[in-house]
């Protein structure tokens, strides 16, 4: 599964240093916020000229997911000591969590998971940074603009396409992803990308009341721990 | 630009979303309906990036066939919704972007 993010860590890298962060700051994003959709969109918005509490704002909001993650995970680690916690919480990924979830699901009652948590999360930490350098010495040896003109930021969008389209499983989620998308347009032209916290608000309350209006729906929805373990079978599938 | 202050500032907000809860989650009560609320994150800022950038690449909107990241963006639903590969949604839209540009000239 760590071999699935190399292709990202190079085209970040490499997108980084084409927008114009030094190769410094591109290292220093992927050693320290280590959030590859937070990463991308981070650049995303440099590229576009917003402003730094904007950026951060905007990342706080796409991260948001990752409170799931570890509300999921809290009671298989609640036993080991704040170090470990504070370290497993900083590489909690989204692949980290899926992989990772899958393991704790497993009936077996081995007392050494939270080690599998951290060989898979520190795996996938490596592979993350390594993949970064490659992209940013790549970029740093072709002409920034050149890179530019490749359409190489289409990438990014059709990574979210990617990881959009598959995402949506009810009704709730299309209108949660088509408000998102109609405000987004809408308040385009409004400063500092502002707009994209607007649409992210709109999107979540119109899928939040599309959900209360479908109560049945709700029912047949199964229960979180099946849709992890769907999850995590599909990903085991896409191997 | 200042990066210290950008990253320092990502690296922060993203480790306080990830690390606490772990911690937290069992000594202290939290309402379901921001679990389920938070669900719609996800979808909702995609699609809020992605639409802007296929439909108005420029900063105008530009439903037509000249529109080369409409076309490509189309093209690359329609593989995630098929195939439900990332890695194939990213090879098959690119592809695309670079084939139309070349044989339209766009």
């Amino acid at each position: 599964m760590e071999v699935g993010g190399i292709p990202f860590g190079v085209i970040f890298g490499a997108l980084a240093v084409a927008v114009g962060i030094s190769p410094m700051g591109a290292m220093g994003l992927s050693l320290l916020v280590f959030a590859g959709s937070a990463q991308f969109i981070g650049v995303n918005l440099v590229a576009s000229g917003a402003t730094i509490p904007i950026i951060i704002l905007t990342t706080f909001v796409v991260n948001l997911r990752h409170v799931l993650y570890s509300v999921t995970l809290a009671p298989f680690v609640k036993h080991l000591p704040r170090r470990w916690l504070v370290l497993l919480g900083f590489m909690l990924t989204d692949e980290a969590f899926f992989t990772v979830i899958n393991r704790y699901n497993q009936p077996d009652e081995s007392p050494y998971k939270h080690w599998y948590y951290l060989g898979s999360a520190l795996s996938m930490y490596i592979v993350w940074q390594i993949s970064t350098l490659v992209g940013i010495i790549a970029a740093s040896a072709v002409d920034s603009e050149q890179l530019a003109n490749l359409g190489l930021d289409f990438t990014l969008v059709a990574t979210f396409i990617g990881m959009l389209i598959p995402s949506i499983k009810n009704r709730p989620l299309l209108v949660a992803a088509v408000v998102g998308g109609v405000v987004a347009v809408l308040t385009y032209s409004m400063p500092n990308q502002i707009g994209l916290i607007i649409a992210a608000i709109c999107g979540v309350t119109a899928g939040v009341i599309a959900e209360s209006l479908q109560p049945d729906e709700k029912q047949e929805e199964p229960n979180k721990e099946e849709v992890l373990n769907a999850k995590t079978q599909r990903r085991e599938d896409a191997k | 630009m200042n990066e210290v202050l950008l990253i320092g500032g990502m690296a922060l907000v993203t480790f306080l979303v990830r690390y606490p809860l772990l911690e937290l989650v069992g000594k202290i009560p939290l309402p379901d309906r921001l679990f389920r609320a938070l669900r719609y994150v996800p979808p909702a800022v995609l699609a809020a990036i992605i639409v802007p950038s296929v439909i108005m690449p420029k900063g105008e909107i530009a439903i037509t066939p000249q529109n080369p990241f409409l076309v490509a963006g189309i093209v690359s639903a329609l593989i995630a919704w098929r195939t439900k590969s990332l890695l194939l949604t990213i090879l098959i839209g690119m592809i695309t972007l670079f084939v139309y540009r070349a044989v339209f000239n766009v």
